[in-house]
């Protein structure tokens, strides 16, 4: 039935260039954030990564520590097994549970995603992916309002005032202000930073508030107010200042001034990270911030991007809405999906103790997840399928070790602005890809389910 | 021992290509493909489908559409309450579950285009930095072959080949892209207004010599010039226009000019019904139907050929790559709105409507769609579309044949819209009814002959096997919604509305030659503005599942 | 003594190069099992770089955690900061108002000194 392509097609190592048992290969791409850089140089000597040229400190960590390992490609309670073994065993967890859950997902390809989502499918499950956890309130806040936004070559190409919101880029995404969004000498900014203006708004004066020419301390959780007095300021609406500082932290007046700087760009850009998501409002400080997006094209063109954190999680999104319709929290127990944020997420249907077995991909809840959900994922049976040893592999009752998608197989994997990137892998892995192992699960939960 | 041949006998068989006019005929059928019978008579089938008293036609082609890719992504994602009351597609031993509302998802997109006996889908609009994204979604949309066409009009390298005077050099490019995208013709959005779009607020062209700043073009130009290319390089499908001021009153000469301006170069224009309306400088209350001087222009004119874009009330999701209209008409709707703007290529605008038929507006876009049907003298080159989703679902075109095979249904339909409608269009005079015959060719052998695919939209030999039965029945939505069966690549794949087989399909796309040299030229300009890297951009051939190179 | 902070857990380009490097080397486990306080707040509670203390949320989760002291004025007065992982998630409640995402950022807390 299903005829999802495997990844491991040809002509994709782009390897060239060998000396002395090395191999270069140029214009690969690191997945470790969501910048998705695909300008990367790798040299590879005995399957080892011993240079990755423009990598940025997370991308050199990314590539340096992810070598060829001779680990159990499959453990069952602990134990070495092989990974027919573990097909088995996982495929009967998922068909003998009555609430499996599928999560996940961001760090694997989206072939592999595809795979998933169909044994979602199969066994009648629920799917999820990290974005719930991550800018799924973003998600929802899209949903009602709607979004501007650009590719981020638009964003180097064409944005002059560039306010980071919420996020700290110089930690989380090294690469995107060199890359993307301050330094590029773009058509419309040939001058790169001195062409643009730097806003950051946090609560926490991070590496990345130095690297601003403006930056707004906001009091902790007040992301909403201070976004609706902007959305006030920008359609004139008269506002009280003893409020607006009481509330925000910051004065009327660097409001007032921060709008009219807004209103005389030419293209402005809001990246917006967890310090929206995250906090008290969650999908409303998104909402919020997309609302005064939208509003301010009314003046000059403006765009918003969520900072999105993983390699792949953007794909997640993708996959998932295009196989089902919605883009995470998807039930699929009636036959069909359904999707509610808040019933059907993941660390929901763990903290109130509904799932009964879980289908973990590239992910790592054990270490991520509210105390509650992680006392009931410890509770129930769950495959978890990683490149690492984690606290979520560590406890699983079925762990596969997989091949690190982008370093040993090749595939489809989304930026965060969405555009669809091939990886080019440096070397094989003795273990198998999630595609793989994902491929088996599926074509036996199939068999089990007739 | 088997023959391998699969025989649909003695069905009522339509195939306008050949003439054929509803003559009782066997089909033959062996390895996908339509054959002649076996010279041995003794040889029988392996299968015989009966189709005695039923109507046969080649499998249905929809030229223009949106059904994958980031836009049509996004629209899925922002429009959750448009599937929750809406059918559901229920997963079945061999098919996959999924969501219908007016952006369905991949799986049920391709079950249900095979449910109405289509076997042929044209994605309408992609920017080549997505192409990859349109494959992956192209794999997991089934039981269609499937194509897409290549946002250019806004293309910063094809305005400054323009800008520069060097048509060699552009045409290289065009040739170029489309084989590194894997796509089927340059199509045009609204062509220079995304990119004021993109420079101002609410900005965009509005007529077709007004200069498109930094790049010194104008949308006549880009017209004409990307046409002349494409004809030049032999394409199998002419350039594939959205007109500039898409909806607004008045817009008819624009459509006029950009039909002058094409020349006789070959060109097809979209969802021509948006593009067909009178009225003063953006007044309303004065709109109303230029549909017979352009339907005119196009009877005398063969190189031009359209598909209508008809309207149906109720909900629907519009989406374009029209970036400065999915504002506007968010902003007339006050509803939710979606823009991304890709870099170097294309915008997009995304925003839900509902056509009502108390708006006198929306019951003039009804009526006008209906008029280009019922006065166009060539059926040949006048194609049924929807836009879909923009002017409504493809799941309502059987009740589109109704209304243009039976008076009468029409003319009912015709007392519930806007009153003004009789004064301000001429359908409420046209008495024409559509015949079967007319009917295949507007589904199918048009849209096919229009692509240029010799393989589609007809039945001899030669022919994919791509059939579709269906049950005669005097109410024509029924009929046409609910196919006897389905025939794709000479397997059942639907059989009395069941999804039986669905096969994968598989990816149409030119790749016309070009002087190579210019390769250079495009990385340099390519590593100085995009924001990904020359090399990954291509979509090699082995990425995709199946595909087949049409000629040019 | 026990006083009221705001805790902001959050990423860090060590806890990032953590999860590549493993996340049960020392670089991991230091980073996110380490507590920043601003400067002028550990002065006042007198506190020391590695003194422990108890951090409480309002729903009575608790860790003990080592304190470090903020760069220069990168921490305002109130706000404490952590790397994700373990520590952090153990102060997470599972309640996500209908959003799916459990409150991760901006909890109210109180801090006191261990020992």
């Amino acid at each position: 039935m299903s005829t999802a392509a495997s990844p491991a097609k040809a002509g994709h190592s782009g390897a060239e260039g060998t000396d002395a048992g090395t191999t270069v290969i140029q214009d690969s791409t690191c997945t470790f954030c969501g910048c998705v850089c695909d300008d990367i140089d790798i040299t590879v000597k005995d399957n080892h990564i011993v240079d990755a040229k423009r990598a940025c400190v997370l991308g050199k960590a990314w590539f340096y520590n992810h070598h060829a390992d001779d680990r159990p490609s499959c453990l069952i309670e602990g134990r070495p097994a092989s990974v027919a073994e573990g097909v088995e065993r996982a495929a009967r967890i998922l068909t003998e549970a009555k609430y499996p859950i599928i999560y996940g997902l961001s760090d694997t390809t989206s072939e592999a995603q595809r795979v998933a989502v169909g044994i979602g499918d199969t066994i009648g499950g629920t799917v999820d992916t990290t974005t719930s956890v991550c800018h799924g309130p973003s998600g929802m806040a899209f949903q009602d309002v709607g979004e501007v936004t650009c590719t981020l070559g638009e964003v180097a190409n064409r944005g002059d005032l560039i306010i980071f919101w919420g996020g700290n880029p110089a930690e989380s995404h090294p690469r995107h202000f060199s890359k993307y969004s301050l330094m590029p000498k773009g058509m419309f900014v040939p001058n790169g930073r001195k062409d643009r203006t730097a806003v950051g708004v946090d609560v926490r004066k991070t590496k990345t508030a130095k690297a601003m020419d403006l930056f707004f301390q906001i009091k902790p959780r007040s992301d909403f107010e201070a976004l609706w007095t902007l959305r006030a300021l920008a359609k004139g609406i008269d506002i009280d200042p003893e409020q607006v500082k009481n509330d925000t932290g910051i004065e009327l007046s660097r409001w007032q001034d921060l709008m009219v700087r807004m209103k005389a760009a030419k293209f402005g850009v809001i990246l917006f990270g967890m310090g929206l998501t995250m906090t008290r409002g969650k999908h409303l400080n998104s909402e919020a911030l997309l609302c005064l997006v939208r509003d301010m094209n009314a003046f000059t063109r403006f765009v918003a991007k969520p900072m999105r954190g993983h390699g792949n999680v953007t794909g997640a999104d993708n996959v998932v809405t295009w196989q089902t319709g919605y883009p995470f929290g998807v039930n699929m127990s009636r036959g069909y999906p359904r999707f509610n944020p808040g019933e059907y997420t993941t660390s929901d249907t763990l903290a109130r103790r509904e799932a009964d077995a879980a289908l973990l991909i590239a992910c790592d809840p054990m270490a991520n997840f509210s105390q509650p959900a992680r006392e009931w994922l410890k509770s129930i049976p769950y495959i978890a399928l990683d490149p690492k040893d984690t606290p979520t592999t560590r406890s699983a009752t079925v762990a596969f070790t997989t091949a690190t998608y982008g370093i040993n197989t090749p595939g489809t994997v989304y930026r965060m602005d969405d555009v669809p990137i091939y990886l080019r892998p440096a070397f094989p892995s003795s273990h198998p890809s999630d595609f793989d192992v994902l491929s088996a699960i599926q074509r036996r939960v199939a068999e089990l389910k007739t | 021992m088997t023959s391998g041949y699969f025989k649909i006998a003695g069905g009522t068989v339509y195939d306008p290509l050949h003439g054929i006019d509803g003559e009782r005929r066997d089909i033959w059928i062996r390895d996908g493909k339509i054959v002649e019978p076996p010279s041995d008579p003794e040889v029988r089938s392996d299968r015989t489908l009966d189709a005695s008293g039923l109507v046969v036609m080649p499998g249905g082609v929809d030229m223009h559409c949106h059904i994958a890719g980031p836009k049509v992504n996004s629209a899925r994602k922002m429009r959750p309450e448009d599937k929750r009351k809406g059918e559901k597609v229920v997963r079945r031993a061999g098919t996959r579950s999924g969501t219908v509302g007016s952006v369905p998802s991949t799986f049920a997109t391709g079950y249900k285009y095979a449910g109405l006996g289509y076997t042929t889908a044209f994605d309408a609009a992609i920017p080549p930095l997505a192409a990859r994204h349109v494959h992956e979604e192209f794999e997991d949309t089934p039981c269609l072959d499937k194509g897409f066409f290549v946002l250019m009009g806004n293309n910063h390298y094809v305005m400054q080949s323009i800008q520069r005077n060097e048509p060699e050099r552009m045409r290289s490019f065009i040739a170029w892209l489309l084989g590194a995208a894997k796509g089927f013709t340059p199509k045009l959005v609204n062509p220079g207004g995304v990119e004021v779009w993109k420079q101002l607020p609410s900005g965009n062209v509005h007529g077709l010599d007004e200069t498109v700043a930094n790049f010194g073009v104008t949308p006549r130009q880009i017209i004409e010039q990307v046409a002349r290319a494409v004809d030049e390089l032999s394409l199998p499908h002419s350039v594939h226009i959205h007109c500039n001021n898409l909806g607004m009153p008045g817009n008819w000469h624009t459509t006029l000019e950009t039909m002058k301006t094409l020349g006789d170069a070959r060109g097809h224009l979209s969802h021509i019904q948006f593009h067909s309306y009178g009225g003063g400088e953006a007044d309303e209350t004065t709109f109303n139907s230029k549909a017979p001087p352009l339907v005119e222009y196009v009877n005398t004119h063969p190189n031009l050929t359209v598909d209508v874009g008809q309207v149906l009330f109720g909900e629907t999701t519009t989406m374009t790559a029209d970036g400065p209209l999915g504002y506007y008409l968010s902003n007339a709707f006050k509803s939710k709105w979606f823009s991304s703007d890709t870099e170097m290529e294309s915008g997009c605008g995304i925003a839900p409507i509902e056509y009502k038929n108390t708006s006198l507006v929306h019951s003039l876009q009804w009526a006008i769609g209906l008029e280009w049907y019922l006065l166009a003298a060539d059926p040949w080159r006048v194609v049924m579309s929807t836009d879909h989703p923009n002017g409504g679902s493809f799941l309502a075109y059987p009740q589109i044949i109704q209304l243009l095979m039976d008076r009468t249904y029409r003319e009912d339909m015709l007392k519930q819209v806007h009153p003004a409608v009789l004064e301000r269009s001429t359908l409420g005079g046209l008495s024409r009814e559509y015949s079967l015959y007319e009917i295949c060719i507007i589904t199918r052998s048009g849209p096919a002959k229009i692509l240029g695919l010799k393989n589609k939209g007809h039945l001899a030999p030669g022919a994919d096997a791509d059939i579709t039965i269906y049950t005669p029945n005097d109410d024509k939505t029924r009929m046409f919604e609910l196919p006897r069966a389905v025939i794709k690549s000479g397997v059942v794949i639907v059989d009395q509305g069941e999804i039986r087989e669905p096969l994968t399909g598989k990816l149409l796309y030119v790749s016309p030659e070009y002087d190579t040299g210019i390769e250079s030229d495009i990385a340099e300009w390519f590593e100085k503005y995009y924001s990904i890297r020359f090399r990954n951009y291509q979509v090699p051939l082995d990425y995709l599942h199946e595909a087949e190179e049409v000629p040019c | 003594m026990s006083e009221r902070f705001i805790l902001i857990p959050g990423r860090t380009s060590k806890q990032g190069c953590g999860v590549s490097e493993g996340k049960f080397d020392d670089g991991y486990q230091n980073e996110i099992n380490t507590l920043q306080v601003a400067p002028a707040d550990m002065k006042r509670m007198g506190l020391a770089n590695g003194d422990r203390v108890r951090v409480t949320t309002e729903s009575g989760r608790q860790i003990d955690v080592a304190v470090t002291a903020a760069t220069g004025d990168e921490l305002p007065p109130g706000l404490l900061f952590i790397a994700y992982g373990d520590l952090s998630s153990r102060l997470m409640d599972g309640e996500t108002h209908g959003s799916g995402m459990p409150t991760s950022k901006g909890f109210d807390v109180t801090m006191e000194k261990l020992g």
